[in-house]
């Protein structure tokens, strides 16, 4: 394989945004494994035109994410494929966790605990995103098991240490993802890791 | 003196939103307001805005995580994406509406039911409800990046126990007369649609109408179902009650 154009790790509870042009592809590698990385994706050229997790929802009539899923936006465009899965199952119905949403889970001592959230505001503002540009992202490496009563929950991840997910642009897109800093259910194994991002352009 | 119990408030407010269409309400804190399906299939794709400060909007991941369900019913708080509860769902003859698939837009509208235009249709020309919410949403200066996923009311999407947590849509789960009452626990902007949901497999476009009640609600007590449901429904109501204090 050839070498990456792009090779980096993200810290722990830290965050990244790229723009990632049409037909490269994005790996994400869960390093220390059961670290959730939430994740957005906007049309590089016109971020308005957002991932939208129901309308991929709908148009692919699962809601778990996995080889093949095409990550659709709020117009119905194809943002991105996911062209390599080797843990079998990701979550977009969970969103990403914020302060505020903390205090309401956990209670009011978890109100200043680090959060994806702000991790979005403050990667996002970078290249112009503001907080009404964020929408429900997706949750790479989380295991959240819903059930046929309408049930659901948080569940220790189905990852380990070196799986991967791998990404293919359908269009320039920018991502903005979170390498999340939860330390209040097992979506991180009780404990955030980095992660390692590859790209390869064509 | 009158012999009557306690009089029943008079509505403050009684209309009917049409089939097909998309509409829009403040709805007050201390207002409650009722939806009543008119015919069968009914669907009602709903936006919250925080009046405000427009920007907090209705969190469907939020919604659903913190209070462990894959659909809304009651008693349950819809909560914004900053932690507070914007409406309780005070009571439904449903006891599921769908939160995980979205609302129709044009293309798929075309798709299932052909051409429409206004010089062959008139009125009756089909807006898709993303069509629909974007208009309304314009009427209060917000647009496309305040669109967030909906809750479509009176409609049932299932999931199954497979691997891939497939989705079904449930033909005829709301039937004429099935209705849902939230009540505002802060001031709320509510947009909706009537257009049919996404996944409604009828080859023809049957969208129903609405019929709306607003009246005055007590506010939630120690024991209100909404704020007893779970631990994280009573802090999201708290969190509003934080910050929307009211004058003793």
């Amino acid at each position: 394989m050839s070498a990456p154009a792009l090779d980096v790790v993200v810290p722990a509870g830290d965050g990244w945004i790229d723009v990632l042009p049409a037909g490269s592809r994005l790996r994400i590698v869960d390093l220390e494994g059961n670290q959730a990385v939430d994740t957005l994706l906007y049309d590089a050229h016109d971020p308005a035109n957002r991932y939208s997790a129901v309308d991929t929802v709908r148009e692919q009539g699962a809601l778990y994410l996995s080889t093949g899923s095409v990550l659709r936006s709020t117009r119905g465009d194809a943002l991105a494929t996911i062209v390599q899965d080797t843990v079998g199952r990701h979550d977009t119905l969970g969103g990403a966790c914020a302060q505020e949403s903390n205090v309401v889970r956990y209670g009011p001592h978890t109100r200043h605990q680090h959060s994806c959230r702000t991790t979005f505001v403050r990667k996002g503002a970078e290249r112009g995103l503001e907080p009404r540009d964020l929408t429900a992202n997706i949750n790479f490496f989380m295991n959240v098991p819903v059930t046929s009563g309408g049930g659901l929950t948080f569940q220790d991840g189905l990852s380990a240490p070196g799986k991967h997910v791998e990404l293919r642009a359908e269009r320039d897109l920018l991502v903005l993802l979170s390498c999340c800093p939860q330390l209040n259910n097992p979506c991180n194994g009780w404990n955030p890791t980095p992660v390692r991002l590859l790209r390869w352009d064509t | 003196m009158s012999v009557l119990s306690a009089p029943v408030p008079l509505p403050l407010l009684r209309e009917q939103i049409p089939a097909g269409a998309a509409w829009s309400l403040v709805l007050r804190r201390g207002e409650q307001l009722r939806l009543v399906a008119l015919a069968d299939g009914a669907n009602a794709s709903l936006l919250l805005h925080a009046v405000e400060r427009p920007l907090e909007r209705l969190c469907v991941p939020d919604t659903l995580k913190a209070q462990l369900q894959a659909r809304v019913r009651p008693p349950m708080v819809l909560l914004s994406d900053a932690g507070r509860a914007l409406v309780s769902m005070t009571g439904s003859s449903l006891d599921w509406h769908d939160a995980l698939t979205g609302c129709s837009n044009q293309a798929q509208v075309h798709d299932r039911y052909g051409p429409s235009d206004y010089a062959a249709d008139r009125n009756a020309w089909r807006q898709s409800a993303r069509t629909g919410l974007l208009d309304e949403l314009a009427k209060h200066g917000l647009g496309e990046r305040d669109l967030a996923p909906t809750v479509n009311l009176f409609s049932k999407v299932a999931v199954a126990d497979d691997a891939r947590a497939s989705v079904t849509f449930v033909p005829g789960h709301a039937r004429a007369g099935d209705w849902v009452a939230l009540r505002a626990e802060l001031d709320v902007l509510l947009t909706l649609s009537t257009a049919p949901h996404p996944l409604d497999p009828r080859p023809s476009w049957a969208p129903s109408g609405l019929a709306v009640e607003v009246s005055p609600a007590e506010p939630p007590g120690a024991d209100d179902p909404s704020r007893t449901f779970r631990a994280e429904s009573a802090r999201a109501l708290a969190e509003t009650e934080r910050t929307v204090r009211s004058p003793r």
